[in-house]
């Protein structure tokens, strides 16, 4: 209930802030972008437009993820807001997790809305409304929800600047990370290999949830891999955000 | 009388600045507020009454001592159930309007939603924000979002209210309805723990006080042991009578409009001046006995510190 309020009340702030839809609006100008694409392209033109959409909702939805989860928590500490809030019979993982819930809310509204103009561009074209890309679209859904409970994270203990960098760094890492798996395969032993390694095991893996390729060409994707995409995302969160309690648990607000 | 604040030895020190220094803020603050009183924390900017509160309300954590609320430990969802809190300069939610802050609020403290709507209204009422229920609290003056403020603060009908500063930055009016507000709050029977260095304000609605310098408390006891009781001097305002003939029996401390403000120390030149005035046929104005205030005990106190 303490949870629920808190997250609606974070969906209500989000959703009143203009940057959203400042996002949204570019978000809807890359999707149309692909239509022109699609025209300018020799071959499948709607595999085109799947491709640049698809990679537009995750482009944007992370971009709103990050100026929205690292924004709020801040705020609430910089306009002091947390302290009549904090006084109140509540737990500071509530707080924290109402928050969580109230931006993933947010997220999904938005996805819900940039996908319903996608998939209308989609039956536009193919005069059917294509169903499966829902799965690459609930992908980057759960890894949306990852890159928020960083956001989280850093916002705990950092200001929002830093916190959107640091954020925007796990992302880009977390999509090039699959590079360390080649790179290991090709150096010799030794500590380059090994830290190499390392370094595989600890940084994220955001391609765990591109999803993307395989739905547009139709290639078959085991439910094996679908499985351990989800476990990966359910667990990889709830990492961060118990890393994110912990830390907020022990802050002072000066 | 039954404890409602219990502090005892409350340590706290920050680290500041780039090569962090450690800076004690609290140095062993121990205080008790008893039940159904109003309590005045009293102390010159920066000498830890923020600080002590935000350690009763657990928006910092004491590096040592204990803090109880009714028994309980200041921590505990059961102690924190009972608190009332309005922080200094107030800001809240402001994409919220009034009613919608309080509504929100009014969740986090498990309100029953057919309690909600009434509660909400009376105390918007309360406060006097009736024609502004419905406007968002950025459109709010400094004095309605006191008001707001006091309104959230008194939401679960605390047993405790902690007020830091609550009268800051009020006009005249305003401090005159917050003040009755407290006053009225008392007399139902809630306990209030009230910060300022507004002395006038303290001295009029407290009955006990704790004056803490430097993260030390100093004084605390009820304002009668605090302050004495005798005169410390008599304001003569007179008029017909020479300056150079009062010299020696008080200090003239102004002239205006052919009247001198006489400050006369011991009782016995009271007589003399009121002798002299008789016989010379002068003009008494006014004659006022001032004893202690709590501005001179603070002042004196500040200033030893």
């Amino acid at each position: 209930m303490k949870i629920r309020a808190i997250a609606f009340n974070t969906f209500k702030e989000a959703i009143r802030d203009r940057i959203l839809y400042l996002i949204l609006f570019f978000a809807v100008v890359c999707i149309g972008f692909s239509r022109l694409l699609a025209i300018l392209t020799v071959g499948d033109r709607v595999k085109i437009i799947k491709d640049v959409g698809l990679a537009s909702l995750s482009l944007f939805g992370a971009l709103m993820a990050i100026m929205i989860g690292t924004g709020l928590v801040y705020k609430e500490i910089e306009k002091k807001t947390i302290y009549t809030l904090l006084s109140k019979p509540i737990h500071r993982f509530q707080f924290l997790l109402g928050k969580f819930f109230g931006l993933v809310l947010t997220l999904f509204i938005m996805l819900l809305l940039m996908s319903i103009i996608f998939l209308g561009l989609v039956f536009f074209h193919t005069f059917k409304v294509e169903w499966h890309l829902l799965i690459a679209i609930f992908f980057i859904f759960l890894e949306l929800c990852l890159i928020t409970s960083v956001a989280l994270l850093f916002s705990c203990f950092s200001t929002p600047i830093l916190s959107s960098l640091f954020t925007l760094a796990f992302y880009l890492i977390g999509h090039t990370a699959w590079g360390l798996e080649i790179l290991i395969k090709k150096i010799k032993s030794g500590f380059g290999k090994a830290l190499a390694q390392i370094l595989y095991h600890f940084l994220p893996d955001l391609e765990n949830f591109n999803f993307k390729t395989e739905i547009v060409h139709n290639l078959p994707i085991p439910p094996k891999i679908f499985l351990y995409s989800i476990l990966y995302g359910v667990f990889y969160t709830l990492f961060v955000l118990t890393l994110a309690v912990l830390i907020f648990r022990k802050r002072d607000f000066i | 009388m039954e404890t409602a604040v219990h502090i005892e030895n409350l340590h706290k020190s920050f680290k500041l600045g780039f090569i962090p220094k450690t800076k004690k803020i609290l140095k062993g603050i121990s205080l008790t507020v008893n039940q159904g009183e109003i309590f005045g924390y009293l102390g010159p900017n920066g000498a830890g009454k923020t600080t002590t509160i935000k350690c009763i309300l657990g928006l910092i954590y004491p590096d040592q001592g204990k803090i109880e609320l009714f028994g309980h430990h200041h921590l505990s969802l059961k102690a924190k159930a009972q608190i009332g809190f309005l922080p200094e300069n107030p800001y809240f939610y402001d994409h919220l309007t009034a009613s919608e802050f309080l509504y929100f609020y009014s969740q986090l403290f498990l309100i029953k939603k057919n309690e909600r709507e009434k509660k909400i209204k009376n105390l918007i009422q309360v406060v006097g924000l009736e024609k502004w229920a419905d406007l968002q609290l950025r459109k709010f003056s400094r004095g309605m979002l006191q008001r707001i403020g006091l309104a959230q603060a008194l939401l679960n009908e605390p047993s405790l209210v902690l007020l830091d500063e609550p009268l800051g930055g009020l006009d005249p009016i305003g401090r005159k309805e917050i003040r009755d507000i407290i006053v009225r709050l008392k007399e139902e029977g809630k306990t209030v723990f009230l910060s300022s260095h507004i002395l006038q304000d303290i001295e009029m609605i407290c009955d006990r006080v704790a004056i803490i310098v430097n993260g030390e408390i100093i004084n605390q006891g009820t304002l009668q042991d605090l302050i004495s009781e005798k005169i410390l001097f008599t304001e003569i305002v007179i008029s017909g009578v020479d300056i150079k003939e009062l010299e020696n029996m008080g200090e003239p401390f102004s002239e205006r409009g052919g009247r001198t403000l006489l400050r006369v120390r011991k009782e016995g030149d009271v007589e003399r001046v009121l002798e002299l005035l008789r016989s010379k046929k002068g003009k008494i104005h006014s004659l006022i006995p001032r004893t202690e205030t709590l501005e001179d005990l603070f002042v004196e106190i500040v200033k030893q510190r």
